[in-house]
C-alpha cells in the first residue's frame, strides 16, 4: 500500500525537461534516497513533493489524496534545506516553535515540545542560542529539530549534510538513522553522495537526466545494477567489453581469456561489470600485469593492465601473501558476482 | 638590512596616505576647524567681521525663537521624508528583488536613474507638474473640474517632503536591497513549509531582516534630507526656510558670516550626534542577529 506516490511526474522549464515519467511509491515509514548527480531533476522532483514547484504532468498522491491541489504552506511536510534556512533573528528554541505557533498549538504545549523536539537532536540546553552563534552541525541539529516538531507526515531532507565536514557527516548519518528509526516518519533524502544513500536508506532511487535509472535496495543497487551509469555512480566498477558466442555448445561469454557459461536471452557484444572487490587472483582468467599495489590497512588496492583494458582489484588483507607489482597474474570471479549488459554500437 | 626594512615599513605607510591624508586635512578639517571659530566672531552692519571671541551668535540662536523654530522644521522634514521614504521604499525593494531577471534589471535601471540628473532638475519638475496655476497637473486638474484651486504645493512643508522623498529614494531602495542580497533564498519556503501564509512571512521572517537595512537607509536619508539645500531651496524658497537655506542666507544675503557658520555648526553638530547615536543604538540591537 502506498503512502506517498508519485505518479508518471514530469517538470519541463521552457523547452527543456527536467524530469521526466517520475514514478514511485514510498510506503510508510520507509526511508527513500535520490541519488544521482548535480542536475540529475533530484532537487526538482523534491520541491514538487514541497510544492514550492508544479509538477507539468502526472500526480502527486498522499494517502490517496491529491497533493497538488494543496497549498505548500498547508501540506504539513517537514523540510531540511542544504542552507539550513534557519531564521537567523531568531533563537533556536524559537525557530523549532515558529512550525507550532503556525499551528495554534497553546503555548506551554508548544514549550514542552520545544525542549523535547531541542532534546532528541541532542541540542538541551542551547534553547536560546541564535543560529549564528551556532556551528554547522548544531545549525543542521536546529534544522531537523524544527522539521520534525510538526509531526510531518513526510520528512524531505536536501542535501542536508553536504555542508558538513566528514567527520560530523558520519556522525549525523548515524544520528539521522538512528532518530528516522525511532520516530518512524517517511523521510526522502536528496543527495549526491552515494555512501550517504546507501548508509541511510531502505531504498535509493538513481537518477541521471531527469529521468529514473534504478529503484532498489542499497545491496540491490550496488551489486545488480540495472545500467552503466548505475555501476558507474555507486562505487568503483570494472566494465570489461566480451563477447556472446552462440555458436558453441553450451553458449560461452568470452572476455579475454575469461570464459563462463553465457546468461540467457543476450548474444553478441555484452559488457561485463564486476565490483574490485568480488575479482580474485587464480590459476586462469584474465591475463593481467599489475602496475601498482597500495596498502590500505584492511586491504589492499591493485591497479592491473588486463587484456580487457584497465582493472582494479580490491583484496581483504587476510594475512596471505599478495602478488607483488609486475607480476603478471589471471583475474577471476564467480559469474554470480558479475552483471551482464548487451553492449551498443559494437 | 632588516634595520633598513623595518624602516621602510614605518615610513612607507605614512608615505603612500600622506597625499589623500592632506587633501583631507586641506579641505576638510581646516575650513570645518576655520568655520567653527567664525562662529565666535562678531560681526556688525558697518564693523563687518571683527575676530574676536564672543557667544553672541550662539546666545541669539539659543535665545530668538526664530531658530528654535527652524530647526524644529528642519527636523520635521527629515524625518517626515525619512518615513515616506521607508514606507514607499522597503516595499519597493522587496517587490524589485522578486522580478525575474529582466524586469529587475530594468526597475533598478528605473529606481537609479533618477540619481544621473542634477537635483535641481528634479525639483524643479516637481514645481512644473504643481507650481501654482500655471503647474501642469494644476492646469489639467482645474480644466477636468475636479479642483477648484490648485493644489497647493509650493512653499509648503507637504511639497518639500515629497519632493525631498522623491530625491532620497534611491538611497533607501539600494540600502534595503542589499539587506535584501543577504536573505537565504530558501527562507521563505521554509517558513511556508511551517505553515505560514504570506503576510505572516513578510511580518515575523522578512521584516525584521531587512530592518538594519531600512535603519540604515532611514540614517543616510535623514542626514542628507536635513542638509539638503537645493530642493528646500526651490521649494521653500524665502518664505519656508530651513537651516541649510538660512545659513546660505546668512553668509551671502546678509553678509552676517558668523551667524550663518553658527547655524552651520550646530546642524552639523546635532546631525553627528543623532546619527551616532542612532547608529549606537542600531548596532547594539542588532548585535546578537547579525554580527
Amino acid at each position: 500500500m502506498a503512502y506517498l506516490e508519485l505518479d508518471r511526474v514530469a517538470k519541463q522549464f521552457g523547452a527543456q525537461t527536467v524530469v521526466d515519467d517520475f514514478s514511485l511509491s514510498v510506503g510508510k515509514g520507509e526511508f527513500i534516497s535520490f541519488l544521482g548527480p548535480s542536475g540529475c531533476g533530484k532537487t526538482t522532483t523534491l520541491q514538487m513533493i514541497a510544492g514550492f514547484l508544479d509538477p507539468t504532468r502526472g500526480a502527486i498522491r498522499l494517502e490517496g489524496k491529491d497533493l497538488t491541489a494543496i497549498h505548500p504552506a498547508k501540506r504539513g511536510l517537514g523540510i531540511v534545506f542544504q542552507s539550513y534556512a534557519l531564521f537567523p533573528h531568531m533563537t533556536a528554541a524559537e525557530n523549532v516553535a515558529f512550525g507550532l505557533e503556525m499551528r495554534n498549538v497553546p503555548r506551554a504545549d508548544r514549550a514542552e515540545r520545544v525542549r523535547a523536539a531541542l532534546a532528541m537532536v541532542g541540542l538541551a540546553g542551547y534553547e536560546d542560542r541564535h543560529p549564528r552563534r551556532m556551528s554547522g552541525g548544531q545549525q543542521q541539529r536546529v534544522a531537523l529539530a524544527r522539521a520534525l516538531v510538526i509531526k510531518p507526515s513526510v520528512l524531505l531532507l536536501d542535501e542536508p549534510l553536504s555542508n558538513l565536514d566528514a567527520k560530523l557527516r558520519e556522525e549525523m548519518q548515524i544520528e539521522l538513522r538512528q532518530i528516522q528509526r525511532t520516530i518512524g516518519t517517511t523521510t526522502i533524502l536528496v543527495t549526491h553522495d552515494q555512501n550517504e544513500a546507501m548508509s541511510l536508506s531502505d531504498r535509493i532511487v538513481v537518477m541521471s537526466q531527469g529521468k529514473i535509472e534504478q529503484i532498489g535496495t542499497p545491496q540491490e543497487t550496488y551489486e545488480k545494477p540495472a545500467s552503466a551509469f548505475v555501476s558507474q555512480f555507486l562505487g568503483k566498477t570494472n566494465d570489461f567489453a566480451g563477447t556472446i558466442d552462440r555458436t558453441v555448445s553450451p553458449t560461452q561469454l568470452v572476455a579475454g581469456s575469461w570464459r563462463a557459461p553465457a546468461p540467457a536471452a543476450l548474444g553478441g557484444p555484452v559488457t561485463v561489470s564486476v565490483r574490485p572487490e568480488r575479482i580474485g587472483f587464480g590459476d586462469t582468467g584474465l591475463s593481467a600485469k599489475i602496475i601498482t599495489r597500495i596498502f590500505q590497512g584492511n586491504h589492499w588496492l591493485f591497479q592491473c593492465d588486463s587484456e580487457c583494458g584497465p582493472a582494479i582489484v580490491i583484496r581483504q588483507n587476510d594475512g596471505t601473501v599478495q602478488p607483488a607489482e609486475g607480476d603478471a597474474v589471471r583475474l577471476t570471479w564467480r559469474p554470480e558476482d558479475m552483471s551482464v549488459r548487451a553492449r551498443a554500437g559494437a | 638590512m632588516s634595520a633598513v626594512a623595518e624602516e621602510r615599513n614605518t615610513r612607507a605607510p605614512w608615505a603612500l596616505t600622506g597625499p589623500a591624508l592632506m587633501l583631507f586635512v586641506g579641505v576638510l578639517l581646516v575650513p570645518l576647524a576655520m568655520t567653527v571659530m567664525l562662529s565666535f566672531h562678531d560681526w556688525g552692519q558697518y564693523k563687518g567681521i571683527e575676530p574676536v571671541f564672543i557667544l553672541k551668535n550662539w546666545k541669539e540662536i539659543a535665545t530668538d525663537p526664530y531658530y528654535a523654530e527652524m530647526f524644529w522644521r528642519t527636523f520635521r522634514i527629515a524625518i517626515l521624508t525619512t518615513l515616506l521614504t521607508a514606507l514607499l521604499g522597503a516595499p519597493e525593494a522587496y517587490i524589485l528583488n522578486r522580478m525575474s531577471g529582466r524586469w529587475k534589471s530594468f526597475f533598478l535601471l528605473v529606481i537609479l536613474g533618477p540619481l544621473l540628473i542634477s537635483v535641481v532638475a528634479r525639483t524643479l519638475g516637481w514645481a512644473l507638474l504643481f507650481g501654482g496655476n500655471n503647474g501642469l497637473v494644476n492646469k489639467l486638474l482645474m480644466s477636468a473640474g475636479a479642483i477648484r484651486f490648485p493644489i497647493p504645493f509650493m512653499f509648503t512643508e507637504t511639497g518639500m517632503v515629497v519632493a525631498l522623498a522623491h530625491v532620497m529614494m534611491p538611497f533607501m531602495v539600494l540600502s534595503v536591497w542589499a539587506a535584501l542580497q543577504r536573505l537565504d533564498p530558501q527562507i521563505e519556503n521554509a517558513a511556508m513549509s511551517l505553515g505560514a501564509g504570506p503576510l505572516t512571512i513578510i511580518r515575523r521572517i522578512i521584516m525584521p531582516q531587512i530592518m538594519p537595512g531600512v535603519l540604515s537607509g532611514a540614517i543616510i536619508v535623514f542626514s542628507l534630507s536635513a542638509s539638503a539645500f537645493a530642493t528646500p531651496a526651490i521649494i521653500g524658497g524665502r518664505r519656508l526656510k530651513v537651516a541649510a537655506t538660512l545659513a546660505y542666507d546668512e553668509f551671502l544675503n546678509t553678509l552676517n558670516w558668523p551667524l550663518g557658520a553658527a547655524v552651520a555648526t550646530l546642524l552639523l553638530v546635532a546631525l553627528v550626534l543623532i546619527v551616532v547615536g542612532s547608529n549606537a543604538l542600531i548596532e547594539r540591537r542588532y548585535a546578537e542577529v547579525f554580527r
